[in-house]
């Protein structure tokens, strides 16, 4: 144990409410996927909105109604790595264009946050934006150039 | 060397055609093999498979591992059996050369930016059900050709190699859900696919609702 967990975010704009029928399929597969990560090796945490379920209710831009956003932690980066990619989330990942639409620039950031910290909606936007202004950094990275948990303090 | 020598070298060793039989077994084994097995399941005596083994180990073909087949350990449980496994490595020679790869490389990176996955899976999907071999029901026989190497884990079929591998790596979503969308296209109807990796193999495994393998 280093310490330290990995937090992810990713926030994306629908391509139509969330109450309407361009979103029901993704809606509806929301509480099993959320419970397969819930469940999954080396989750730590996710973020909720008031209502509990899930984070679909937060608007993490005031001027931006339909941008959604997602923010978990995890032991590790390959922890993540394998519900992202080696289970039923990958079905739900392979559809994102139904749903989602594209954005220009970074839509997700990777950060090593002390053990036991739960990042806020504001703390999670500045990772993306500090990813959009210098890049893979260890401040925040991506998948494809992820840095390594910083030392631990001894 | 340069790297196509290399990969001439590498490839060389596989000219031999009882090699290339323990080749092919060993790399389509879900599970490491020892020598007894592989010499069994090719036909050739234990020392000649050993011999042959070491060979594709040399050439950077196979990997190995010791392990203990038996439950008895200290003195008199025997020396660790030598397992093989297909190395992790690529190899491919091309003549004249060619650059699928890069080729491949530069479309997904702008199928990715213009945000295209569904119409790759749709023409995945389509290319799926237009092999000639898919209208058979021989499933297994299809990913077989197409380099999956499936196995039977119990009722699930299993598949050890992903072909996509190094594109996969880098644009996993994308890739993923083509080679979900292609793999769909070619079961016939009975059968169901899902996201469930084999190790250091495809992500994609599939299930018979017919049962009859």
């Amino acid at each position: 144990m280093t310490g330290f967990h990995v937090a992810q975010v990713n926030v994306g704009r629908i391509v139509a409410p969330l109450d309407g029928p361009e979103l029901a399929d993704f809606v509806a597969q929301l509480p099993e996927i959320n419970a397969l990560a819930d469940h999954a090796p080396g989750f730590v945490w996710r973020l909720v909105d008031d209502g509990g379920a899930d984070s679909t209710g937060l608007r993490p831009d005031d001027n931006d109604g339909r941008l959604l956003i997602n923010c978990s932690t995890w032991e590790s980066v390959e922890a993540l790595e394998d519900f992202a990619y080696h289970t039923d989330h990958l079905r739900v990942l392979s559809r994102r264009r139904e749903w989602f639409q594209r954005m220009e620039g970074p839509h997700q950031a990777l950060w090593w946050v002390p053990a036991g910290h739960r990042p806020s909606v504001a703390e999670a936007m500045e990772r993306i934006a500090i990813l959009g202004e210098r890049g893979s950094g260890p401040d925040a990275f991506t998948f494809r150039d992820r840095y390594p948990a910083p030392a631990a303090i001894s | 060397m340069t790297a196509e020598d290399d990969a001439f070298a590498a490839l060389g060793v596989l000219s031999d055609p009882v090699r290339r039989k323990l080749y092919r077994h060993v790399a389509a084994s879900p599970d490491d093999v020892g020598r007894d097995a592989a010499a069994e399941a090719v036909g050739v005596s234990r020392s000649l498979a050993a011999f042959h083994l070491d060979k594709l180990v040399a050439a950077g073909l196979l990997a190995v591992s010791f392990r203990r087949l038996s439950e008895r350990a200290g003195p008199g449980a025997g020396r660790p059996a030598k397992m093989y496994r297909r190395a992790d490595g690529e190899h491919a020679v091309s003549l004249p050369p060619r650059s699928y790869g890069t080729a491949g490389r530069l479309l997904a990176e702008v199928v990715e930016q213009a945000g295209l996955d569904r119409e790759l899976q749709a023409a995945a999907r389509a290319a799926g059900a237009a092999d000639p071999q898919a209208s058979g029901s021989d499933l297994v026989e299809v990913l077989r050709t197409r380099g999956y190497l499936p196995f039977w884990d119990g009722e699930t079929l299993r598949l050890a190699n992903c072909p996509f591998h190094a594109l996969a790596d880098e644009f996993r979503a994308l890739i993923c859900g083509m080679n979900l969308a292609l793999v769909e296209g070619m079961a016939p109807e009975g059968w169901s696919a899902a996201v469930d990796p084999c190790p250091g193999g495809c992500c994609v495994s599939l299930r018979s609702k017919n049962n009859s393998h």
